[in-house]
């Protein structure tokens, strides 16, 4: 069995799967922000589909909620002209006890070409992946608290359209770390593209033990770290967090921690503000902060469609074979 | 005609008289020119001046359209195409640097097709070299010329353009 950080990697070091950032060098995620930068800006002309993945059938496998991964996970197939399943595992057969590796079987004798998978438990993209047959690629749309890539890369994407140098760059990200999928990943891509410095912002509950071992610097109060800060990236506070007494409550938590425009004059003038979304307003963002000209929340939502577009194509180059 | 004759200016003009009397042969009316990036963004840079073509020149990068890029992978760095709103109906004039197997121009009629339904499209190339494998064939042409196997031949430019004899990469296996 292939040791999990190769997974994703066939023999000539190209993309077979898309799992995690870890392990993946600065190389290979600087193609994939090239790459989406052809898409992005196709994405102006008028005739906005590429037969690139004709004739490929994608199967979307979402065993968790999602609107805007899975909307432009979708979008992002039809414009490379795949044929997109969705899967609604709510009425399908996993409801009905089916496992997890009985439904993958049964969608791969249904010849299909790529899982894109969410699942709540941490690991179910790498377990698929090296269940599943060969010539079939996995993409994690977010496994348990372990990895968000695509998200971590449509966000390094964002940054460097708007910043460009990396290593100019003091990143902030704030909010729930502990249980965030998105920050793990996020982490992991700024420290291989080379950022100057990633802070970590998050009251003590909310903070792994041994954080600094990820490649951090960590703060416990926001007005001190957002000094000299170029980026700030919010993390959505989970509410079932407060339930878990991790949290006083959400009023205390936007006192300490919610992103205000006074807080935000604390960083740089030309600091950004970044959101995967959903967007808890009042919680841990103020509306004038989320709706307001340093935020690229929108810009977001558009550059996911391109990264998808191209991590799908790259791992497809390789039609997922060893 | 051999490689150490070929020579740039004499093969535009080749190409330009060839294009002037396909386009009075067919009738072709306020046509449209496209280029094909990037070489034949070059070619046609020259030639849309020469036969004064009124519409902007339009630029087509065929990447996205290859059918062989599961084999030899994609370009990262793929430039947008440019093309005017309204191709249904139009008269186009496609040009390239080299034809060599119809592939290139098989992607390019793909995409310029889907983008609306043209009345006609006339292909002119600089250069025809042996090697089609597909049934297209280039209407005007520069000059035809014939390469071991091996080897490719490649415009460089954009100035000045310059053409160039390569030794091609042995296929991946």
């Amino acid at each position: 069995m292939p040791i999990l950080d190769n997974l994703q990697l066939n023999d000539d070091g190209r993309l077979k799967h898309f799992l995690t950032i870890e392990g993946l060098n600065k190389s290979l995620l600087t193609e994939i922000l090239d790459t989406a930068e052809s898409f992005a800006e196709m994405s102006q002309q008028q005739v906005k589909k590429y037969p690139l993945l004709r004739g490929k059938t994608i199967v979307n496998l979402f065993f968790e909620n999602s609107t805007r991964t899975r909307t432009t996970f979708e979008l992002a197939a039809n414009r490379l002209s795949a044929d997109v399943l969705n899967m609604n595992i709510a009425t399908s057969a996993t409801s009905k006890g089916e496992s997890l590796l009985d439904t993958i079987h049964n969608l791969e004798a249904m010849f299909v070409d790529m899982f894109v998978v969410r699942h709540a438990v941490s690991g179910s993209a790498h377990f698929i992946a090296q269940h599943t047959a060969p010539g079939i690629s996995v993409i994690n749309a977010g496994d348990g608290q372990h990895a968000h890539p695509t998200q971590a890369m449509l966000d390094m994407f964002t940054i460097r359209r708007l910043k460009q140098d990396f290593s100019q760059l003091r990143v902030a990200i704030i909010g729930d770390i502990l249980h965030s999928r998105v920050a793990r990943s996020q982490i992991q891509a700024l420290n291989i593209l080379g950022a100057a410095e990633v802070r970590v912002i998050a009251p003590k509950t909310l903070l792994p033990s041994h954080v600094q071992k990820l490649g951090v610097n960590v703060a416990h109060n926001l007005e001190q770290g957002l000094k000299n800060i170029d980026v700030i990236m919010m993390l959505r506070l989970q509410k079932e967090r407060m339930a878990g007494a991790l949290l006083p409550s959400e009023s205390e938590y936007f006192h300490c921690f919610g992103l205000t425009r006074k807080k935000l004059e604390i960083a740089n003038p030309d600091a950004i503000v970044m959101h995967p979304g959903p967007i808890n307003r009042g919680v841990e963002i103020e509306s004038a902060v989320a709706d307001g000209s340093q935020s690229v929340i929108l810009q977001q939502v558009s550059h996911g469609i391109a990264i998808r577009m191209a991590i799908m194509t790259m791992v497809m180059q390789t039609g997922g074979q060893a | 005609m051999t490689i150490n004759t070929l020579q740039i200016p004499s093969l535009l003009d080749t190409l330009e008289s060839q294009l002037r009397q396909q386009m009075l042969a067919r009738k072709l009316i306020n046509p449209l020119m496209i280029g094909i990036h990037s070489g034949g963004v070059w070619v046609a840079n020259i030639l849309h001046q020469q036969l004064n073509i009124k519409d902007p020149l339009g630029l087509l990068d065929i990447s996205f359209y290859r059918d062989d890029f599961s084999q030899i992978g994609m370009n990262p760095s793929v430039k947008p195409s440019q093309l005017p709103i309204d191709i249904e109906g139009r008269d186009i004039i496609l040009i390239d640097d080299v034809f060599y197997t119809g592939r290139t121009i098989r992607a390019a009629l793909n995409e310029i097709f889907d983008y609306g339904r043209p009345n006609q499209v006339l292909l002119g190339v600089l250069i025809h070299r042996d090697g089609q494998q597909i049934p297209l064939k280039p209407d005007c042409i520069g000059t035809e010329i014939t390469l071991p196997p091996g080897q490719r031949i490649k415009l460089t430019g954009p100035d000045p353009l310059a053409i160039e004899i390569q030794a091609t990469k042995p296929k991946a296996t």
